[in-house]
């Protein structure tokens, strides 16, 4: 059970309570869920195969539709329907109560029909079946155990009704509950009997019979959630106002520790198929990112840093304003250059890359005194931290750049360049943003990485990315004479295909040496 | 609030109270209206750790009883001398944690059962102590406890 609102839950820390939180009805399906089968991932998946050539560490993926995701259900009922010669509403039941395991479900089907039947919560074969509902004469007046009305044994057959399991409720009050349940509790699948302690499943027929047609279309709804939820293949793309549903086989959980899947939906947005992020979040592991993340999230020290975007100038004490993502900062007053980061002077950064990225340990390791130790080890987080916000907001800058981009191209067309010869500009941008963003997840990389020959490779990689970036930021933000228009236009054009060229360099080092295990991280991933 | 649903079922119940009893150690204090209701509980026999002692249960109920489980506290009461029980599923605040009142609610079941529940949920009790984490939980708590999302750690109740 997971919850929203933590304040109002309950935990128990004791191991003990641990079994019995999900319920009987959630835990067989949970086990399944965890430790999925190594067949249900054939990396080389038959209907997954029309791709282009990818890197070792990319993933194949389809990116599907909620009616695809329908059909793909349909086909699995269908499947199960021939074979086990059934209705198809019983064999959806069966299906959802195995979580979608067709071999696991025929095999018990195979031993002990009755009992799969009663274990999933429908009626034996044996008994009335609420869809072929025969006319059977009542002969006796009926009072409904909740609401307490009356029926006379004419209208019992019409205006009350059983799921096969003798318990008799009227048809105000099925409806009353029914929609209650998906109303207010998002249930779908597992909705049962009212009788007390009645396991038996509310049938999809039933539902749509009873529920008013907004509420038997939100029952739809989701039961195609849960089908995905319950799936280890598929995932929902975590952007809003998208409803596609990726599908991938590549991913068991325990790759993890050595991939990083991150997929591009049909909505043009990046999300990780391993954890749901709703970004991409290369190069740094799931676990990593998320433990990163809380982190941020709990330290007070972050909400200090996240100060105003204003500093002021190292040498004549003005303040300045940062308006773009570029990092290079020249104070409008005294004309004094320095690093937005590092508030160090800029001409160090120029020729020779400064250790602007690299936090220095030796500060750490030399400290004495526990309180000098926590200190050092608070500096070294705020180091990673700083650079690690600060790209992130450099990229949201950015984004905003776009609208001055947009009007700059404008105005370029009115210099002569058609308006395919300015899109040079908007993909400057584009590369500069995907940059940031793989720069911001590597400082969460480098917090958790221990230091050795690799970790200094990983390191110049990063400086030279941080450059390519700066450089390109940079020349964006200058504003040309229309005379050497063309020269930008190269210029820029030549940035560009740096910063990618860089950042994959970065990115394909870290990944592959995911798969060679060559990263030893501070924590066990 | 009471709706016909609701009141039609409560009216019922009252009247079968009445006529037909509560069972032992079971007292209906008040039911002044078709909302809130309050039983007595105590808990019978000498082997019981709450001998001598009586509680006091308070239901509350919406519209949509009794398809919706009512909000169930023990109450300290000084006209009935009741006291917030003692026991590992009752925060110091009245509230309860037992599956019944959560996702184990059947729409068949009524007043009395619940009180019954409650009274077997004492009785099977050995030993004095609040639940796990009950100053932290009284601290944050909704005023409903229907609000709280119970994790039930055993079976019995
Ligand atoms: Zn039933
Ligand atoms: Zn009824
Ligand atoms: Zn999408
Ligand atoms: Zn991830």
């Amino acid at each position: 059970m997971s919850s929203d609102d933590e304040a109002n839950d309950i935990y128990y820390d004791d191991d003990d309570y641990g079994d019995d939180f999900d319920g009987q009805a959630g835990s067989a399906e949970d086990e399944s869920m965890s430790e999925p089968d190594a067949e249900g991932y054939d990396v080389l998946s038959p209907s997954i195969d029309d791709l282009p050539q990818k890197k070792p560490y990319d993933v194949t993926y389809k990116v599907r539709t909620v009616q695809e995701i329908m059909d793909m259900q349909n086909r699995e009922v269908q499947k199960i329907h021939a074979l086990l010669d059934i209705p198809t509403s019983t064999a959806a039941i069966l299906l959802r109560h195995h979580v979608w395991n067709s071999e696991k479900l025929q095999e018990a089907y195979f031993t002990d029909p009755e009992q799969t039947l009663l274990d999933a919560g429908l009626s034996p074969p044996s008994s009335p079946s609420p869809v072929k509902r025969t006319r059977s004469q009542h002969t006796v007046p009926f009072e409904c155990p909740i609401c307490c009305m009356d029926f006379t044994k004419e209208q019992v057959e019409d205006l009350t009704l059983t799921m096969g399991c003798g318990h008799r409720f009227c048809r105000t009050c099925w409806t009353e509950y029914i929609s209650g349940k998906i109303r207010d509790e998002g249930e779908s699948a597992r909705i049962q009997c009212m009788g007390e302690a009645c396991k038996r499943i509310v049938r999809p027929e039933l539902v749509d019979e009873l529920v008013p047609g907004e509420l038997s279309k939100k029952y739809h709804n989701l039961l195609n959630a849960a089908y995905v939820a319950d799936s280890p293949s598929l995932r929902w793309c975590p952007h809003p106002g998208c409803e596609h549903v990726i599908e991938c086989h590549q991913v068991p959980p325990r790759m993890l520790n050595q991939l990083v899947p991150t997929v591009k939906c049909d909505c043009g947005r990046f999300l990780c198929f391993g954890c749901g992020y709703a970004g991409n979040h290369r190069p740094v592991l799931c676990k990593i990112v998320k433990m990163w993340e809380k982190k941020c999230a709990d330290d007070s020290e972050t909400a200090n840093w996240l100060q105003a975007n204003t500093k002021e100038c190292t040498k004549c004490q003005s303040t300045i304003e940062k308006n773009g993502g570029c990092n290079h900062m020249t104070c409008k007053k005294c004309k004094w250059e320095f690093c937005w980061v590092c508030m160090g002077p800029w001409s160090e950064h120029g020729t020779s890359w400064y250790q602007c990225n690299r936090f220095d340990e030796k500060s750490g390791i030399d400290a004495r005194d526990t309180q000098a130790k926590s200190r050092a080890s608070l500096e070294r987080y705020l180091h990673y931290f700083t650079r690690y916000a600060n790209h992130d907001q450099s990229a949201k800058l950015d984004a905003v750049f776009y609208t001055t981009t947009e009007n700059r191209m404008k105005a370029m067309q009115t210099q002569g360049l058609s308006w395919i010869e300015t899109v040079f500009m908007r993909n400057a941008v584009d590369t500069i943003i995907a940059a940031r963003i793989t720069l911001k997840y590597s400082y969460a990389m480098a917090f958790y990485l221990v230091r050795n020959n690799d970790t200094e490779i990983f390191e110049s990689n990063q400086t030279d990315l941080e450059m390519a970036v700066e450089n390109l930021s940079h020349q964006l933000e200058t504003n040309p004479e229309p005379d050497i228009l063309m020269k930008m236009k190269q210029d820029i054009t030549n940035l560009s295909a740096y910063v990618k060229k860089r950042s994959d360099i970065l990115l394909d080092d870290v990944l592959t040496g995911y798969f060679e295990g060559r990263w030893k991280f501070t924590v066990t991933v | 609030m009471a709706t016909g649903l609701a009141s039609k079922r409560l009216m019922k119940e009252l009247a079968e109270i009445k006529s037909k009893g509560t069972p032992p150690g079971i007292t209906l204090l008040s039911a002044e209206d078709m909302q809130v209701w309050l039983f007595s509980i105590q808990v019978l026999g000498d082997e019981t750790i709450y001998k001598g002692e009586t509680f006091a249960l308070k239901m509350k109920f919406g519209p949509r009883y009794p398809i919706e489980c009512p909000e169930v506290t023990f109450v300290a009461d000084q006209t009935y001398n009741a006291v917030i029980p003692i026991h590992p599923h009752c925060y110091s605040n009245g509230h309860i944690c037992a599956s019944i009142l959560g996702n184990e609610w059947s729409p068949v079941l009524n007043c009395v059962a619940i009180c019954i529940t409650m009274q077997s949920m004492l009785a099977s009790n050995k030993k004095k102590e609040r639940p796990q984490g009950n100053d932290r939980y009284v601290r944050n708590a909704p005023s409903n406890p229907k609000l709280t999302r119970w994790h039930y750690d055993d079976d019995t109740v």
